[in-house]
């Protein structure tokens, strides 16, 4: 399903240095699996992340997803791609606040293949309880509730792959607790697999599966 | 609907600065059309309105002058020819079979800024002042020769309050400076014609070449002859035998060309206008520019997001120039009301100046064109946001760098 092969992403930093961020010699998700991924404030998960989704263009080696190469695609390929195949939950939900609670997830549809499909948006907010909110706007939700939002827009493509940034980072406890079942439960019921990152030991513990990203980012080897 | 529906709701989003920017266009778009429309309607109106005649005779001076002073009733008059004249031409064989109606005319007193101009019967028994339209009474009747009768324009007879009955004493000169002594009747309203034969107060010829006070030399004189004539032929023939004499009359054909020069001596004013209505619509252009720059900072995020979502640089592109071009239709829409009230405005003036009548809502290309260029203007001034949205680093602008 997703395959990483001799990833590397450099930045310059203000000094002129250029530093490198990401070095993933190898990594690879199947098809469903869902895994967590541990890793600390600025270990460069995000930027991973946004390799995978193809957001961030690498300065060299691979990213497969579902069979198809998204490193060796042009930017609007890569759109393509992301939007067609990939789900992305940010930490921030990344809400669009002008927008209501199903003009956000039928916006997140309309740049996929299947384009905007009103009836299973709302499936969707109603699966995550937001039946009743369908046309309230994002400021008039509670956090848990716009990160439901931003579960149900990750997942209207029917995507193979959903990418979950701190998902519960602004969460109480709690509610961090209903909200990784939720996402995990609906990924689940949708076939795409789950690459979860964290830095929080109660949400990697509900995971089976769970690599550290030091160990997969050699540039936080070449770091320390 | 993608690009529709964001559109719609960054319009909405951006309400207040949607509202103003758009009701600055509509301004440039009401004042474009008005001054393109009145403009062209204008010459195009006032070199058709020759109240019937085809040329006219008066003392040696400007055709222009006189063509305002006697088909318009604007302007001073260029001095008055002697009676002579006019028999002369009447009896001359050679103008004679080439005229078909000759009427005097005497002008020089006024009721109150309405003009007063002396003539006879005919004008109103016989005269067609539009193709197939003759004049008609609104109430009353003509005035009779010989009488301190009155006939008033529609136009005027409304300002004045006057009807059938009503009695007023002429005043000396275009200015008023004093009453005279005769006391004249109203005894018929026109019917309105759209021509400044409706703003003028018609009496008898003789009445105004003898009222008290005049130069009693004025008993001999006249201030133009109005000239139908049976072929524009018999006009060149005229125009060469009485300009071409060095003699001390003017003869002023063809009206229509004579007026055109009018509108060519103030072509200038035409272009500062226009000049004028274009920077508007430039500056009008430059504020859908810099209303939607100055809110890209806010929307970087969103477009980030979108662009998070999938969707393509082109899109989020296109999305900006939309609401550019949206915000300039609907500016432009809007300019159509903007359009109507300067127009009414301007067409209400030129109608108590001149008694001419405008049709600003005529079919003109320009209500077509203007508006679609000044949304196209708007959709340029979209330009450069809309580049702005398409170069939004998104991995940057969307999360921070864990």
């Amino acid at each position: 399903m997703l395959d990483v092969v001799q990833l590397r992403k450099t930045f310059v930093a203000p000094d002129g240095e250029r530093v490198e961020i990401v070095n993933v010699p190898a990594f690879a998700l199947g098809a469903g699996a869902q895994l967590g991924l541990r890793g600390e404030s600025g270990s460069g998960k995000t930027t991973f992340l946004h390799l995978i989704a193809g957001i961030l263009a690498a300065d060299s080696g691979t990213v497969n997803v579902d069979g198809e190469t998204m490193t060796t695609l042009g930017e609007a390929e890569r759109d393509r791609l992301r939007a067609a195949k990939i789900g992305y939950i940010f930490q921030s939900f990344n809400l669009l606040q002008g927008y209501t609670v199903i003009e956000n997830v039928v916006l997140g549809m309309s740049f996929g293949p299947r384009g905007a499909d009103r009836g299973h948006a709302r499936e969707l907010l109603e699966r995550v309880g937001l039946g009743t909110r369908l046309h309230h706007f994002p400021r008039q939700l509670s956090t848990g509730q716009q990160q439901r939002v931003a579960v149900a827009r990750a997942l209207a493509n029917r995507p193979r792959l959903v990418l979950a940034d701190e998902p519960t980072g602004n969460l109480d406890r709690k509610h961090a607790h209903d909200s990784l079942r939720l996402i995990r439960e609906v990924c689940r019921e949708n076939g795409a697999a789950l690459l979860l990152v964290s830095h929080d030991e109660s949400v990697l513990r509900e995971f089976e599966q769970v690599q550290d990203f030091a160990q997969i980012n050699a540039a936080l080897r070449g770091q320390s | 609907m993608t690009l529709p529906l964001i559109i719609y709701r960054s319009l909405r989003q951006h309400a207040l600065s949607t509202l103003v920017t758009a009701g600055s266009i509509a301004l440039a778009a009401g004042l474009l059309l008005t001054v393109w429309v009145v403009k062209t309607q204008s010459q195009a109106v006032f070199a058709a309105t020759n109240s019937g005649f085809d040329a006219v005779l008066g003392a040696r001076g400007s055709k222009l002058q006189l063509v305002l002073n006697s088909i318009f009733h604007v302007e001073t008059s260029p001095g008055n020819i002697s009676a002579a004249d006019f028999e002369m031409l009447r009896r001359n064989p050679m103008f004679a079979g080439a005229i078909k109606h000759a009427l005097p005319i005497a002008v020089g007193d006024s009721y109150h800024g309405w003009r007063i101009v002396g003539t006879v019967e005919t004008l109103f028994d016989e005269i067609e002042y539009a193709p197939g339209r003759r004049y008609a009474f609104a109430s009353g009747r003509n005035f009779k020769l010989g009488t301190e009768e009155a006939v008033v324009g529609a136009y005027a007879a409304r300002q004045l309050g006057w009807k059938v009955g009503s009695t007023f004493h002429p005043q000396h000169g275009v200015g008023g400076d004093h009453d005279h002594e005769e006391l004249y009747t109203v005894v018929g309203v026109l019917e309105p014609t759209n021509s400044p034969v409706d703003r003028v107060i018609w009496i008898p010829l003789e009445g105004l070449q003898t009222m008290s006070g005049h130069n009693p030399l004025a008993k001999t004189e006249i201030s133009a002859v109005l000239i139908q004539l049976r072929a524009s032929t018999a006009g060149l023939m005229m125009n060469n035998v009485l300009n071409q004499s060095g003699g001390k009359l003017t003869f002023a054909y063809p009206i229509g060309t004579i007026v055109a020069e009018l509108f060519n001596k103030i072509g200038w004013v035409d272009r500062v206008l226009t000049l004028v209505a274009w920077l508007v619509a430039a500056v009008a252009a430059g504020s859908v520019l810099v209303s939607i720059y100055n809110s890209m900072s806010a929307r970087q995020r969103d477009i980030a997001i979108l662009r998070a979502l999938g969707a393509r640089r082109r899109t989020v592109f296109g999305a900006v120039l939309g609401e550019a071009a949206v915000i300039g239709a609907l500016g432009a829409a809007a300019g159509f009301a903007v359009f109507a009230i300067l127009a009414a405005v301007v067409a209400s003036i030129v109608r108590a100046q001149t008694g001419v009548v405008l049709e600003p809502w005529q079919w003109h290309p320009v209500l077509a064109w203007g508006p679609a260029a000044l949304a196209g203007l708007c959709a340029l001034g979209g330009l450069v946001p809309a580049l702005k949205a398409y170069r939004v680093p998104v991995a940057e602008t969307i999360a921070p760098v864990s």
